[in-house]
């Protein structure tokens, strides 16, 4: 979902850059309340499992392809703050050396993948954690991996509303909608299963480095730790 | 430290683990990944606003598009350009978030 230079007018991109700069601006203070000597090398490998996933396109037919966002992914793991800050780094990354996404889009595609990717995802799995908080800790992976779903077609539903506020070129909206959403209602169904079971892989290893997670944290046995100062 | 009761995981090995997981699925299974444009691309391109899109300021980068400039072997140049992006994507990300982490011993 990665908008190139010039499907947007300036205004628009000049509003979208404001936007993502106040997000990431607030995330990098807000992150510091996730972040800690532990979960702090899990939010870089975050970071770096989004943009392997991100070269890791699947079919989803007709000739088209889909790739892992991974909003909801990376806030489940390490945090929405964090999460921000990651996808950030990786559209930043793509747009300046591998002319992946515009420059000039630079802020619209931090709206759509490191704002309403990561917040909707964030929001989604909250929501549902709240519903079945007595399944604990081994639901953590399902319901990322359902915030996954929801959060694709919201960002490709963002876009279309952007491209109704600035698209250069006149295109019927209902039709652009309806297209965005039917495509990437299927690429959430992938975005959904690599969640589920990137989610499950630290779950099952490190179940006490998950942020979304905390509070949840079933029957740990205590550990007896020497040399921690009082 | 003491002995777990169960052994788990450390943080150290978790990361080199997933660094290593990483490197392969940009540096070898990118050479499979579908060619096909993706979702966006394809609207754009169905709808007739593809052609809206300009050539990218990065366009002159050694790696635009996921390649490396004078490696002609198309699997090589796509792979070598996945190590350097997870490279740089390590630096940023992992000195970023080094940087902005509370130390244990603050008080916040």
């Amino acid at each position: 979902m990665h908008v190139p230079d010039g499907f947007l007018n300036a205004p628009t991109s000049v509003a979208t850059s404001v936007v993502a700069a106040g997000a990431v601006g607030l995330a990098l203070s807000r992150a510091r309340r996730e972040l800690d000597d532990r979960t702090a090398p899990l939010a870089g490998l975050v970071a770096v499992f989004v943009f392997a996933a991100q070269m890791l396109n699947f079919p989803v037919g007709a000739g088209t392809s889909g790739h892992l966002l991974g909003g909801a992914l990376a806030a489940v793991l390490v945090g929405p703050w964090t999460a921000t800050l990651c996808l950030t780094v990786v559209l930043a990354v793509q747009s300046l050396l591998f002319a992946d996404g515009g420059i000039t889009a630079l802020g619209t595609n931090v709206v759509l993948m490191a704002v309403v990717g990561v917040w909707t995802g964030w929001l989604v799995f909250v929501g549902l954690r709240r519903l079945v908080r007595s399944a604990g800790v081994r639901a953590v992976p399902a319901l990322a991996g359902v915030a996954a779903v929801v959060s694709v077609p919201v960002a490709a539903l963002t876009f279309t509303a952007l491209y109704a506020v600035g698209g250069h070129a006149p295109i019927p909206l209902g039709e652009l909608a309806a297209a965005m959403l039917g495509w990437h209602t299927v690429i959430g169904l992938g975005e959904g299963v690599i969640t589920f079971l990137a989610v499950g892989s630290i779950i099952a290893t490190r179940p006490d480095l998950v942020h979304g997670a905390r509070g949840l944290t079933a029957a740990r046995e205590l550990e007896i730790r020497t040399g921690v100062p009082a | 430290m003491s002995a777990a009761p169960h052994r788990r995981v450390s943080t150290t090995r978790l990361v080199v683990v997933g660094l290593a997981v990483c490197a392969v699925l940009a540096g070898v299974v990118s050479a499979w990944a579908s060619s096909n444009p993706d979702g966006l691309e394809y609207v754009a391109e169905s709808l007739g606003f593809l052609d809206s899109a300009r050539d990218h300021g990065s366009a002159g980068s050694p790696f635009a598009d996921y390649g490396t400039a004078g490696v002609d072997d198309a699997r090589l140049s796509g792979g070598l350009a996945g190590l350097v992006g997870i490279a740089v994507v390590a630096v940023v990300a992992f000195g970023l978030m080094h940087l902005l982490r509370r130390r244990s011993n603050d008080d916040d």
